[in-house]
C-alpha cells in the first residue's frame, strides 16, 4: 500500500458506501425543519400483526439527532476508510460490514416497536462482531470481537426479557405510546423487573462499568471502525436506550442512585485509566468511556439542566472524538505508530491534522469558544442542579474534566509539538479523504460553539422535548453566561487539567504502582470464560461417556425429575380406583407383570427379550379389549420385527454381566421403578380428569361424510391430520438412512484393530 | 439358517403376507389396516425371506434396494399431498373420484388419499426392511 494506492483509493466503486451515507443523512437533514417546529414523523408498516409487531419507525428529536450523528459521521468515516483501506484485500467485505452497521444503527435509533428495537440492536452487535474482528488473522482480533460479543450478547438477552417484560406491563409494543404512561410504569409490580433487566442491556452495550472491559479491546478493529462504533455510534446505543426509556422510567430512586453511581463510577475510573495508556488509541477509548458514564449519570436526573448537558454533551462528543479517531488514524497511517512516546515533532509535517485535532481537543478539554465549552458549562449545571448529592456530582465531573484535559494535551499537542521521536517511518500529510473528517467535525466544534443558537434550535431542543415531553425545561446555550459557579468550575478545571498535564509522567507511574493492586476485570473475564469451557467439558464427559447404559440413565434421570417436579408442583397425589375392573383386565395385566419381572431378573439374553415380547403382547391384548385393532396389529408386527433385529444384533452384543463390573441392577431397579411409579401417578392422574370428548364426537361424525372412512384411526392419519402423518414417515425415511449409514460405515482403525486382534486370538 | 423346511414354507407364506399386506392396504380406509400396518406385515414378509434364503437372495427378490422404496414412498407421499394444491385446492385435500356411481353404490372409490397411503406403505415396508438387511449384513 504506497501513498499513490492512497490517495486513488478503491477506485469509483470505492466512493460508493460514501455517496449511500450522505444520501441518507441528507434525506435525515430535511426532515430537521419539521423536527424543530416540535412535529414527528412516525412511518407504520404491518410485519407479524397476530403477533402485535409493527415494522414502525418514528423521528422525533431525540432519533434524529442520532440519526444525523451516525449518517453523517458515517459518511465521513466511510470516506475516510476508503483511503485508509486502500488496497486493502478485504476492502469490499469491510464496506459492506460498515455500511450493513450503520443501517443497523440507523434502524435501532428510528425502530418504535419494542421487538424491531431489539432486533436492530442485536443486528448492531452482530455487525460489530463483525467489523471489530475484521482483522481475523490476529489472536487479539479474534478475542476482542468474541468478547465484544459474548458482554454485549449477554447484556442483549436481558434487554430482551426486560422489553417483553415491558410490553407486557405497558400493554403494547409501541415505544411512542409506552413512553407517555410514566406513571403507570412506574407504579406497576414489574418496573425494578423491567428496570434491572433493561439497565444490563444497557450498560453491557455501553460499556459502563462493571461492563466496560471490553470497549479498550474492541480497539483491534481499524481505526475507522473505533472512530464510528466506538466514539459516536454503537457504544452510544445504550446510551439511547436509556434516553428513549427516560420518560417512562425515570424518576425513582433506583433509577437515580443506579444511573448516577454507575455513570460517576464509569466516568472517574475511565478518565484515571485513560492517563495511564501510552497508547494514543486507547486513551481516547477511555475518553469514550468517560463520556458515556457522564452521559448515564446525566440520563439518572430529570433538571432541564441534566437534560440540556445530555443533549449537548452527547453531539459535542461524538463531533470531536470521531474527529480526533480519525486523526490519530492518520497519524497511525503516516508514521506507522500510535505509541505516545515515539511520536512528536509531526505540527510541520502534518499541518492541517495538527490543526484539526487541536481544534477537536479544545472542544475536548473545553476551551471557549468552542461547543465542548459549552458542553462543559452545562455539564456543571446539570451536576448542580442535582438536589440530593450535588458535590458528589459535581466532585466527580470536576475530576473527569479536569482528567479529560490532560488527556486532550496529550494526544493532540504532544505528537504535533512535542520533541521529535523515533518513529518507524517518515511521516507525510495524510489525503484530502483522510482530512476531510477531521476538519468538517472539529470545524462543526468550532461553529456550533460560536453560533449555540444553531444547535439548539435544530436539535438540541428537539431532544429535551423527547426527553421531558415540553420545551419549558430546555436551557439556552450560550458562550458567556455571567460569571457564576459553572464558570468557576470551569477554571478550576483548568488549572487542575493543564497542572496533571504538566506532571503527567510522575502521575502516570503513580497510577502503575497504584492499579497494579486493582483486579483487572479483563483478567477476570478470561477466568470466566476457562470455566465455563470447563464445566462444559465435564457436563459432555458426565452425560456423553459413549455408552448406552449411561445415556438412558441420564435420559430416564431428567424424565423423572421433571415429572416428579410437575407433580410436586401441582400437587398431583395418585387415586386408585378399582371400581369397573373386569376378569380380563386382571389377567392380562398380571401377564404383562410377570413378562416385565422376568426381564428385569433373568440374566440371559434371549430371555430377556423374550420377556419383554411378553409385555408388549399384553400390551396388544389391552388394545384389542379396548376396541383398538389398529393399534394392536401394529404393535404385535413392532414386537415381532424388534425380536428378529435383536437376535440379529444379539451375537454383538455384550454379556448382560460382564465380568469386573460392578452390579447395575439395584440402581436401575431403584430408577426404573420411580419412573414406572411416577408414570402411572400421570396416567392416574389424567384418568381422573374427565375426558374431553369433542375431537373424538367431531371425528366420528365427519369421518364417514367428509372423508368417505370408516376406520377413524386410519382417516385421521391419511386425511384429517396428513401434513403430521407426512412428517412422521419423512421421519421414518431420514432415521432409517442415517441408522443405515452408521451400520454399514467403516470401522473405525480402533475397532479394527480391536477386529484383527479378536481374529488372531480366534 | 439352512434348513430346507424353512425355505420351502417361506416360499408360501411370502406370498401369502405380500397378498395380505395389500389387502391391508385397500381395506384400511373402512376396516382395521392401512399403509402402516400394511406395510409393516409387508416387511415382515421380506424378513422372513431374508432369514430363510440369506439377505442377498432377498435383496434380489426385492429388485429395488429399500432405500430407494422407502425415499420413493415418500415423494409418492408428498405428489399425492400436492396434487390437490395444483386444481386449487389446498394441500392435503383429500380428491375423489367414484368410477361407475349409481344411486346405491358409491362405484369404485379412487382417492389421493388413498395414494398418500401407499406412500406410507412403501416408506414402512422400504425403511423397516433397510434396517434389518443391514443389521444382517453387519453381523
Amino acid at each position: 500500500m504506497n501513498d499513490r494506492a492512497g490517495a486513488r483509493g478503491n477506485g469509483p466503486l470505492g466512493l460508493l458506501p460514501a455517496t449511500f451515507a450522505l444520501l441518507l443523512f441528507a434525506g435525515f437533514f430535511s426532515l430537521v425543519p419539521t423536527i424543530a417546529s416540535g412535529e414527528f414523523v412516525r412511518v407504520s408498516l404491518d410485519w407479524a400483526p397476530s403477533m402485535g409487531i409493527e415494522a414502525a419507525f418514528l423521528v422525533d428529536g431525540l432519533s434524529l439527532t442520532f440519526a444525523l450523528l451516525i449518517s453523517g459521521i458515517g459518511t465521513l468515516v466511510l470516506l475516510y476508510a476508503n483511503t485508509y483501506l486502500a488496497g486493502h484485500a478485504h476492502w469490499g467485505r469491510f464496506a459492506l460490514f460498515l455500511v450493513a452497521f450503520m443501517l443497523a444503527m440507523l434502524g435501532l435509533v428510528l425502530a418504535d416497536d419494542l421487538i424491531l428495537l431489539f432486533i436492530f440492536w442485536e443486528l448492531t452487535t452482530l455487525t460489530s462482531y463483525l467489523l471489530i474482528g475484521f482483522s481475523h488473522t490476529t489472536e487479539k482480533g479474534r478475542r476482542s470481537a468474541l468478547q465484544a460479543l459474548f458482554v454485549t450478547g449477554a447484556g442483549a438477552l436481558a434487554f430482551l426479557a426486560g422489553l417483553i417484560l415491558l410490553g407486557a406491563a405497558a400493554g403494547t409494543a409501541r415505544l411512542s405510546e409506552i413512553v407517555g404512561m410514566g406513571d403507570e410504569l412506574r407504579a406497576h409490580a414489574l418496573y425494578l423487573p423491567i428496570l434491572i433487566l433493561l439497565l444490563a442491556g444497557a450498560f453491557t452495550k455501553s460499556a459502563q462499568w462493571p461492563f466496560h472491559f471490553w470497549l479498550p479491546n474492541a480497539m483491534a478493529a481499524p481505526t475507522p471502525v473505533s472512530a464510528f462504533l466506538h466514539s459516536a455510534t454503537m457504544v452510544k446505543a445504550g446510551v439511547y436506550l436509556l434516553a428513549r426509556m427516560h420518560p417512562a422510567l425515570s424518576g425513582t430512586d433506583v433509577w437515580f442512585w443506579t444511573l448516577t453511581i454507575a455513570g460517576a463510577v464509569t466516568a472517574v475510573f475511565a478518565s484515571v485509566m485513560s492517563l495511564r495508556q501510552s497508547d494514543l488509541k486507547q486513551a481516547l477509548a477511555y475518553t469514550t468511556l468517560m463520556a458515556l458514564g457522564t452521559l448515564t449519570l446525566f440520563l439518572g436526573q430529570d433538571s432541564g439542566y441534566a437534560m440540556t448537558a445530555f443533549a449537548t454533551f452527547l453531539i459535542v462528543h461524538s463531533l470531536y472524538k470521531a474527529a480526533l479517531f480519525l486523526a490519530v488514524g492518520a497519524i497511525d497511517h503516516a508514521t506507522g505508530t500510535r505509541e505516545i512516546g515515539l511520536l512528536g515533532g509531526l505540527g510541520p509535517v502534518m499541518p492541517i491534522t495538527a490543526l484539526a485535532a487541536a481544534v477537536a481537543a479544545l472542544s475536548m478539554a473545553g476551551f471557549p469558544p468552542f461547543l465542548g465549552f459549552i458542553g462543559k458549562e452545562l455539564k456543571y449545571a446539570g451536576a448542580l442542579a442535582v438536589a440530593s448529592v450535588p458535590v458528589l456530582v459535581a466532585g466527580a465531573v470536576l475530576l473527569s474534566n479536569a482528567l479529560m484535559l490532560a488527556v486532550a494535551g496529550i494526544v493532540a499537542l504532544r505528537p504535533f509539538w512535542g520533541p521529535a521521536g523515533a518513529m518507524p517511518r517518515k511521516p507525510h500529510e495524510a489525503p484530502w479523504q483522510m482530512l476531510a473528517g477531521p476538519v468538517i467535525l472539529a470545524a462543526l466544534g468550532a461553529l456550533f460553539g460560536i453560533y449555540p443558537a444553531l444547535l439548539q434550535t435544530s436539535l438540541v431542543t428537539p431532544t429535551v422535548i423527547s426527553l421531558t415531553g415540553s420545551a419549558d425545561e430546555v436551557k439556552e446555550l450560550k458562550l458567556w453566561a455571567g460569571v457564576n459557579l459553572p464558570l468557576l468550575l470551569s477554571i478550576a478545571t483548568y488549572v487542575i487539567g493543564i497542572a496533571m498535564y504538566i506532571w503527567r509522567d510522575p502521575l502516570r507511574r503513580a497510577l502503575e504502582r497504584a492499579f497494579a493492586q486493582v483486579p483487572v476485570l479483563d483478567r477476570e473475564y478470561d477466568r470466566f470464560m476457562a470455566g465455563l469451557a470447563g464445566f462444559a467439558r465435564w457436563v459432555s464427559a458426565t452425560v456423553q461417556t459413549g455408552r448406552l447404559r449411561d445415556y438412558l440413565r441420564v435420559t430416564f434421570v431428567t424424565a423423572l425429575t421433571a415429572l416428579a417436579a410437575g407433580m410436586l408442583v401441582a400437587g398431583i397425589s395418585p387415586q386408585l380406583d378399582f371400581t369397573g375392573l373386569v376378569g380380563t383386565d386382571a389377567a392380562i395385566a398380571a401377564f404383562i407383570v410377570v413378562g416385565a419381572l422376568l426381564a428385569a431378573i433373568t440374566r440371559v439374553r434371549v430371555a430377556a427379550i423374550a420377556a419383554l415380547g411378553v409385555t408388549g403382547i399384553g400390551s396388544a391384548l389391552v388394545f384389542i379389549s379396548y376396541g383398538a385393532p389398529d393399534v394392536a396389529i401394529t404393535q404385535l408386527l413392532v414386537e415381532t420385527l424388534v425380536v428378529v433385529l435383536v437376535a440379529a444384533a444379539l451375537l454383538q452384543l455384550p454379556l448382560l454381566d460382564a465380568p469386573g463390573e460392578s452390579d447395575h441392577r439395584p440402581a436401575d431397579a431403584v430408577l426404573a421403578i420411580g419412573v414406572g411409579g411416577a408414570v402411572t401417578v400421570v396416567m392416574l392422574a389424567v384418568l381422573a380428569t374427565p375426558l374431553d370428548r369433542r375431537l373424538s364426537t367431531f371425528f366420528e361424525a365427519a369421518s364417514w361424510s367428509e372423508a368417505f372412512g370408516r376406520n377413524i384411526v386410519n382417516v385421521i392419519l391419511v386425511d384429517f391430520r396428513a401434513l403430521d402423518t407426512f412428517g412422521e414417515i419423512a421421519v421414518v425415511v431420514i432415521a432409517t438412512l442415517a441408522a443405515r449409514a452408521l451400520l454399514v460405515a467403516p470401522r473405525t482403525k480402533a475397532e479394527t484393530d480391536v477386529g484383527v486382534q479378536k481374529e488372531a486370538a480366534e | 439358517m439352512n434348513s430346507i423346511i424353512l425355505r420351502a414354507g417361506t416360499r408360501v407364506l411370502v406370498s401369502l403376507l405380500l397378498l395380505f399386506s395389500v389387502y391391508m392396504l385397500l381395506r384400511g380406509h373402512n376396516q382395521p389396516g392401512g399403509g402402516f400396518i400394511g406395510g409393516l406385515t409387508g416387511a415382515t414378509g421380506f424378513v422372513l425371506y431374508a432369514i430363510a434364503c440369506g439377505t442377498k437372495d432377498a435383496r434380489e427378490a426385492l429388485r429395488l434396494t429399500p432405500e430407494t422404496i422407502a425415499m420413493g414412498g415418500l415423494g409418492i407421499a408428498l405428489a399425492a399431498a400436492l396434487l390437490p394444491g395444483l386444481v386449487g385446492e389446498s394441500f392435503f385435500k383429500g380428491l375423489w373420484l367414484f368410477l361407475g356411481a349409481t344411486e346405491g353404490s358409491k362405484g369404485l372409490p379412487l382417492s389421493t388419499v388413498l395414494v398418500f397411503d401407499i406412500g406410507v406403505y412403501l416408506v414402512v415396508f422400504g425403511g423397516t426392511l433397510t434396517l434389518v438387511f443391514a443389521l444382517e449384513e453387519a453381523v
